[in-house]
């Protein structure tokens, strides 16, 4: 097909992984048209990226661009596609992916469609896509002459070519409309504790812990094992635990070594966020719940029982 | 003040989904329907805007008509009237859906002032599109922010957080703007018996809006291959432990 552009996202120098995984996709559906990609105002990031298939890169430079501004990347995007001719958009489908691209779309007057996990060339492309958080998948038709598409994170090996790619630097024609929408301010992020998305274990629990003070047993057992502590969406909505520490399709997606969850039936929306997980030990009065029938390992009982019990061997085993 | 917040029915999905046999929906004989999460976080905060700078909180969906139960839902919670742009069950993609909320808001607005405000779910739960707030936004000429988790108003000025890696980036939208916001902004309440008795009483504007022919084309649905997996049953009660314990240690997590 025609050739492809590319929506590379980065932080200080360092290519966002999903970003690789769309340039992987663009090489497949380009065939022998070329992959183009769009950097923005990251210089080390535009060079770093000819071993992972880009043939040629495009480096906005701009002086209101320090930082976030999705309008103002968008209309970069959406005139450099229309500069090249391309027959495809691809992003990376992340929160800053996904806003950009559509964003561009929505100047373009193109439809979108986001978190693909592959696509077809043809007339119309067709496109699989993931719904309800990775519940479902949707095979789709692009009716455009340009399509624009997010990859889905992780569903697309990212591929070295080894090839090398100039890098053309540009300065973007920006107005005053597309930096109206510009972050003014970045908070730190607080530092402290086990962060549930990079966590290597995982301790949850679920609407079977009960209360706020239920939660004091599954503390425990993460504080041994160095594990951060999660929680489904029926524990948020009760008040027990933060947002923060929900995983799930409207909380955190996570991906440890270990995932123990504690008294969480597993509906839909939970297994979303922990299906990352290398392998999941479901503790559980119910052997008929579903998160029994996602686990590798299952202990059948209450919680509140068998958790200290771990626990306790735990110190045991450690103590001989 | 006047807030608009866009709402999706959705099936209200436990346990494993099924499809239809034509594979072009879910098969909802034997579900619910609810609103999906984060915009339960639009509604609420919806409502505590109008509580706190006065004015009127609209809520609208496009959707069948049972969607109905979900507009008298999010009036139950404080959201003074509904705008029911009705189909036929069939889906609409991001770009129709746009059109036909465009023509609604112009329509209100055109009867009864400018909404300064309109919030929207981050993505439905349900389609997951990322996109109907940013079209919204464009086609309404209003700066439009997405993935939203913090939202406070201070003299015109909505001043919106956004998790980024690293922390929060704040914007900070001159009014009328578009907000996108994801669960964790607030904790919605749950609705009380008197204001489900008032919900039923409140005013619903109905249109029919024609779907145009899709751009963004569902061809069909499929349930992703899960994990064949056997569990391994490590024991019942407090007596697993060491059995589990010993798992940790191959694992190599203890």
């Amino acid at each position: 097909m025609a050739a492809v552009l590319v929506y590379v996202t980065s932080a200080d120098g360092v290519v966002d992984e999903v970003a690789l995984q769309a340039l992987a996709l663009a090489g497949q559906l380009a065939g022998e048209g070329a992959v183009h990609a769009l950097v923005i105002g990251d210089e080390a990031a535009a060079a770093s990226l000819g071993p992972w298939g880009a043939a040629q890169v495009h480096l906005a430079r701009h002086e209101a661009l320090g930082s976030t501004a999705p309008d103002a990347a968008a209309r970069i995007l959406d005139d450099l596609a229309g500069r090249l001719g391309v027959g495809a958009v691809i992003g990376p489908g992340t929160d800053l992916g996904n806003t950009v691209i559509a964003r561009a779309a929505a100047r373009a007057g193109l439809p979108f469609a986001a978190n693909c996990t592959s696509a077809t060339p043809g007339h119309p492309m067709t496109v699989t896509r993931l719904r309800w958080g990775g519940s479902l998948l949707e095979e789709a038709a692009i009716h455009a002459d340009r399509a624009m598409l997010t990859v889905a994170p992780h569903s697309v090996a990212a591929r070295q070519t080894g090839g090398a790619a100039p890098v053309e630097a540009f300065t973007p024609e920006l107005d005053a409309a597309d930096l109206v929408v510009r972050a003014v301010e970045r908070i730190p992020a607080a530092r402290g504790g086990v962060s549930l998305a990079d966590a290597r274990v995982v301790v949850s629990g679920g609407r079977g812990v009960g209360s706020q003070a239920g939660f004091a047993p599954i503390e425990e057992l993460a504080g041994l094992l160095g594990a951060a502590v999660g929680c489904s969406r029926a524990v948020t909505i009760s008040g027990w635990r933060p947002h923060t520490d929900q995983v799930g399709q409207t909380g955190t997606k996570i991906a440890p070594e270990l995932y123990i969850a504690c008294g969480i039936s597993g509906a839909t929306q939970h297994l979303a966020g922990c299906k990352g997980a290398k392998k999941i030990l479901a503790i559980n009065k119910d052997p008929e719940a579903p998160i029994m029938s996602a686990a590798d390992f299952v202990v059948i009982g209450d919680l509140h029982e068998v958790v200290p019990a771990i626990s306790a061997e735990i110190r045991r085993v450690r103590g001989a | 003040m006047k807030v608009l917040v866009c709402i999706k029915s959705v099936p209200a999905v436990a346990g494993r989904i099924t499809l239809t046999a034509d594979a072009r929906a879910v098969d909802t004989r034997h579900l619910g329907f609810t609103i999906g999460p984060h915009e339960e976080c639009a509604v609420e905060q919806a409502v505590r805007l109008v509580e706190e700078h006065g004015g009127e909180a609209v809520v609208l969906t496009l959707g069948p008509a049972p969607a109905l139960e979900q507009l008298r839902d999010a009036m139950a919670l404080g959201i003074a009237r509904a705008i029911h742009l009705v189909t036929d069950g069939e889906d609409w993609d991001s770009q129709s859906t746009v059109e036909a909320i465009v023509e609604a808001v112009r329509a209100d607005e055109a009867a009864s002032g400018r909404f300064d405000l309109v919030l929207l779910g981050n993505e439905a739960a349900d389609s997951g599109g990322y996109q109907t707030a940013v079209r919204l936004g464009r086609s309404l000429g209003r700066p439009t922010v997405t993935g939203i988790k913090g939202l406070t108003l201070v003299d015109g000025v909505v001043r919106c957080e956004q998790e980024v890696p690293g922390g929060r980036d704040v914007y900070a939208l001159p009014l009328p703007a578009v907000v996108a916001v994801l669960e964790g902004l607030n904790v919605p309440r749950f609705p009380s018996v008197p204001g489900r008795l008032r919900a039923k009483s409140k005013p619903v504007a109905v249109s029919t809006p024609t779907r145009p022919a899709q751009r963004l084309e569902l061809l069909r649905l499929a349930v992703p291959e899960g994990r064949s997996k056997q569990a391994v049953v490590l024991g019942r009660g407090p007596d697993a432990a060491p059995a589990v314990v010993a798992v940790l240690n191959d694992l190599g997590v203890l």
